[in-house]
């Protein structure tokens, strides 16, 4: 017998599962295709102006920066006055967002690179797939548009978030996800991300800039 | 098993702990993640709703093990992945080794994962001609010290700033000599810079799983600093160790645990980053592994399903218990001798490699139920620690001197004059001993306690007497 099937066996010997098994696989397949909800925290709920205050205070107590803009047109020059504030370089990497493609970084100084990051990337810009007022957490998925290394490899991750893709809770980004991807179906990569990058294991000391970003920068626009 | 357990020599460890001044120190820190869980829960009106979902989700999970198994390998293959099963250590030692030999592999990073601990997978690298390098800052530190893990999560919270000073210096030899490391910033500093460029070079990364999802295939990682995205995203190839019992039904179900997985482990709202991986690079991706495989480890799991220590199987290893333990306070994570500490590690590690070996674990224990108290999926430690050492007494496995002590016991207890007798001698005897200060530094027979801390002295008469004083003054 391999690995597996004595795995399987001893599992179903142990769980003392024999003969009829109709019962227990109906149920396994009615909660994989409902995918009940269970406890919702009351904390990010409400309208958009509501889930917007929740968010940016929780983004904040996360030790994330967050700025609120009117409308895309603005985003480009927030992202630069960031930069300039900070004393971080003028130069900014990004994925083939069409979203970013059409904002005018040409009216910034910014020099604009593309593509996946080497890991000599300081600053980099994505486009969050959505936010979670109830954490203040950043949803981020892989491809070309904005590809993870850009969330993890700079020192300086800025985000993008449209007010209107910040949603109460985790179970409100599984269901825009499987509205762009199908029941079931994923991104390559999900990443929920809550503040910049963090270490406590020295002496229990918390620090800032671990293995990922330093800072946490989110540009929301209305 | 495959770590070697010093467990069988619980007793010998705890005195050394207990005499270790440094660790001692080191060993203070408690404080802050028991403080900084309660304020995590007392703000979530929900916390104790989600404490409950969270436990039906894993005995729900757990009843139906073989078919969310089932669907979940069927969901990784259609993502292009690779599932591997491993009946125990040694089978998943070699699967991981072959894999990265077929994938070339000279350096591997990993994430920080204790069932990798628990199969020994870093000498196994090693004794492969692979360089095994871990990434969690904590993880990193021990490895350097050819060290355990102490802590479930907090790997290296019995070093001191000054030892990872000192680890560093000897590890880093091409920094100036003369650099400045006293400030932890700096320390974190120079881990960042080494540990990029190992990121950078490797070949294969391995990560652990906190949850796997049957309704998509996907691994859950939880990290605060990244180093598990940047384990399992540059490298071609990404290898996942888990055990059976990480599996959930769905998205929503994992959710529900992430939300009591944080705030026990380290009173965060959220973890800085929660990955959810499926399967390798998709065609039109620019960065990801190009093979996503996955090790499904038992290890002696399966066997504690339907029994009486199944209900261990529901744990997310948020080590909580330990932080609340005053075992663990008191002696640390490495005296327990094997990859588990603290009331789980208890409960755990002689379901995993025996009772003869790990018998005595679950005697280290003052029953004051803290542990069962803070879990976050509920597991009746205290009562599966109860269960251990009646096992070990059916067996005989306990010491002479207890079991001799219990029948002493049990001959008085079974002759009630006799017993009140004896009780009423004791009581007064020490309580003479004690002299007025109400404590004794020393007992006859009593060293094992009095040798590091003082015994209360009985005050008065016994029990048994003053409740016969008091229910006779109520009628």
């Amino acid at each position: 017998m391999n690995a597996r099937d004595a795995i399987f066996a001893n599992i179903r010997r142990s769980l003392g599962v024999k003969g009829d098994e109709a019962p227990r696989r109906f149920e396994v397949e009615a909660r994989l295709a409902k995918a009940p909800p269970g406890v919702v925290p009351n904390r990010g709920q409400g309208d958009v102006e509501a889930r917007l205050a929740t968010f940016k205070a929780e983004a904040e107590r996360a030790q994330a920066t967050v700025e609120v803009v009117e409308s895309l047109n603005d985003a480009p020059e927030a992202v630069a006055r960031f930069l300039r504030d900070n004393n971080c370089p003028a130069t900014l990497r990004m994925g083939a967002d069409a979203r970013l493609a059409a904002m005018a970084w040409g009216a910034t100084a910014l020099e604009i690179l593309h593509g996946a990051s080497d890991g000599h990337d300081l600053n980099a810009t994505a486009f969050a797939f959505a936010g979670i007022a109830e954490t203040g957490t950043l949803a981020l998925v892989s491809g070309p548009d904005n590809p993870t290394t850009l969330n993890f490899l700079p020192d300086n991750e800025i985000v993008i978030l449209k007010k209107d893709e910040i949603v109460a809770d985790y179970e409100s980004v599984f269901a825009k996800m499987r509205g762009a991807y199908g029941k079931g179906g994923t991104p390559r990569t999900l990443n929920f991300v809550t503040g910049p990058s963090r270490s406590a294991d020295i002496e229990q000391t918390l620090l800032l800039g671990a293995h990922g970003p330093r800072r946490l920068h989110i540009v929301i626009v209305g | 098993m495959s770590v070697i357990a010093t467990t069988p020599k619980f007793k010998e460890n705890v005195h050394a702990a207990l005499i270790d001044a440094r660790l001692q120190g080191a060993l203070s820190f408690s404080r802050n993640f028991t403080n900084r869980r309660a304020a995590a829960a007392e703000r979530l009106p929900e916390f104790e709703a989600l404490r409950d979902s969270a436990r039906a989700i894993k005995d729900h999970t757990l009843a139906h093990l073989d078919l969310y198994l089932d669907a979940y390998e069927q969901k990784v293959r259609e993502s292009g992945g690779q599932i591997h099963y491993a009946e125990d250590a040694e089978e998943a030692r070699r699967i991981i080794i072959d894999l990265c030999k077929s994938f070339g592999a000279k350096s591997v990073t990993k994430g920080k994962s204790m069932i990798a601990e628990e199969i020994g997978l870093n000498d196994a690298l090693e004794a492969a001609g692979m360089e095994p390098v871990e990434t969690d800052l904590g993880e990193y530190i021990i490895q350097l010290r050819h060290e355990a893990p102490s802590h479930i999560i907090a790997p290296a919270i019995h070093v001191t700033k000054k030892d990872v000073e000192e680890e560093f210096r000897k590890a880093h030899r091409d920094l100036p000599a003369n650099r400045d490391l006293s400030q932890p910033e700096q320390l974190l500093a120079e881990a960042r810079a080494i540990l990029r460029a190992k990121f950078l070079a490797a070949d294969v990364g391995i990560t652990g799983a906190n949850f796997l999802i049957a309704e998509t295939g996907t691994s859950i990682i939880v990290t605060n600093e990244g180093n598990g995205d940047l384990t399992q995203i540059l490298p071609k190839a990404h290898i996942v160790i888990a055990s059976i019992e990480k599996i959930v039904p769905t998205l929503e179900d994992a959710a529900q645990l992430l939300r009591v997985l944080a705030r026990s482990a380290t009173g965060q709202d959220a973890s800085v980053y929660t990955t959810l991986s499926t399967g390798p690079r998709r065609p039109d991706d620019p960065d990801g592994p190009s093979a996503y495989h996955v090790v499904i480890l038992d290890n002696g799991r399966s066997n504690m399903l339907g029994g009486e220590f199944e209900d261990m199987l529901r744990c997310i290893r948020c080590g909580a218990c330990m932080n609340h333990c005053p075992v663990y306070q008191a002696v640390g994570g490495h005296a327990y001798g094997w990859v588990y500490p603290g009331p789980m590690g208890a409960v755990l590690t002689p379901s995993l490699i025996g009772v003869a070996e790990g018998g005595q674990l679950p005697n280290a224990s003052t029953f004051c139920g803290r542990c069962e108290q803070v879990c976050p999926v509920r597991i009746p430690l205290p009562k599966l620690m109860r269960h251990w050492r009646e096992r070990e007494f059916e067996r005989r496995l306990s010491p002479a001197p207890l079991r001799y002590g219990l029948a002493f016991w049990a001959f008085f207890a079974r002759r009630p004059a006799l017993y009140r007798f004896a009780t009423s001698i004791a009581a007064r005897s020490l309580n003479l001993l004690g002299r007025g200060k109400g404590r004794l530094s020393w007992a006859p027979l009593a060293g094992g306690w009095t040798d590091y801390r003082d015994l209360a002295a009985p005050q008065g008469r016994t029990f048994q007497s003053q409740w016969r004083a008091k229910s006779g003054a109520v009628k």
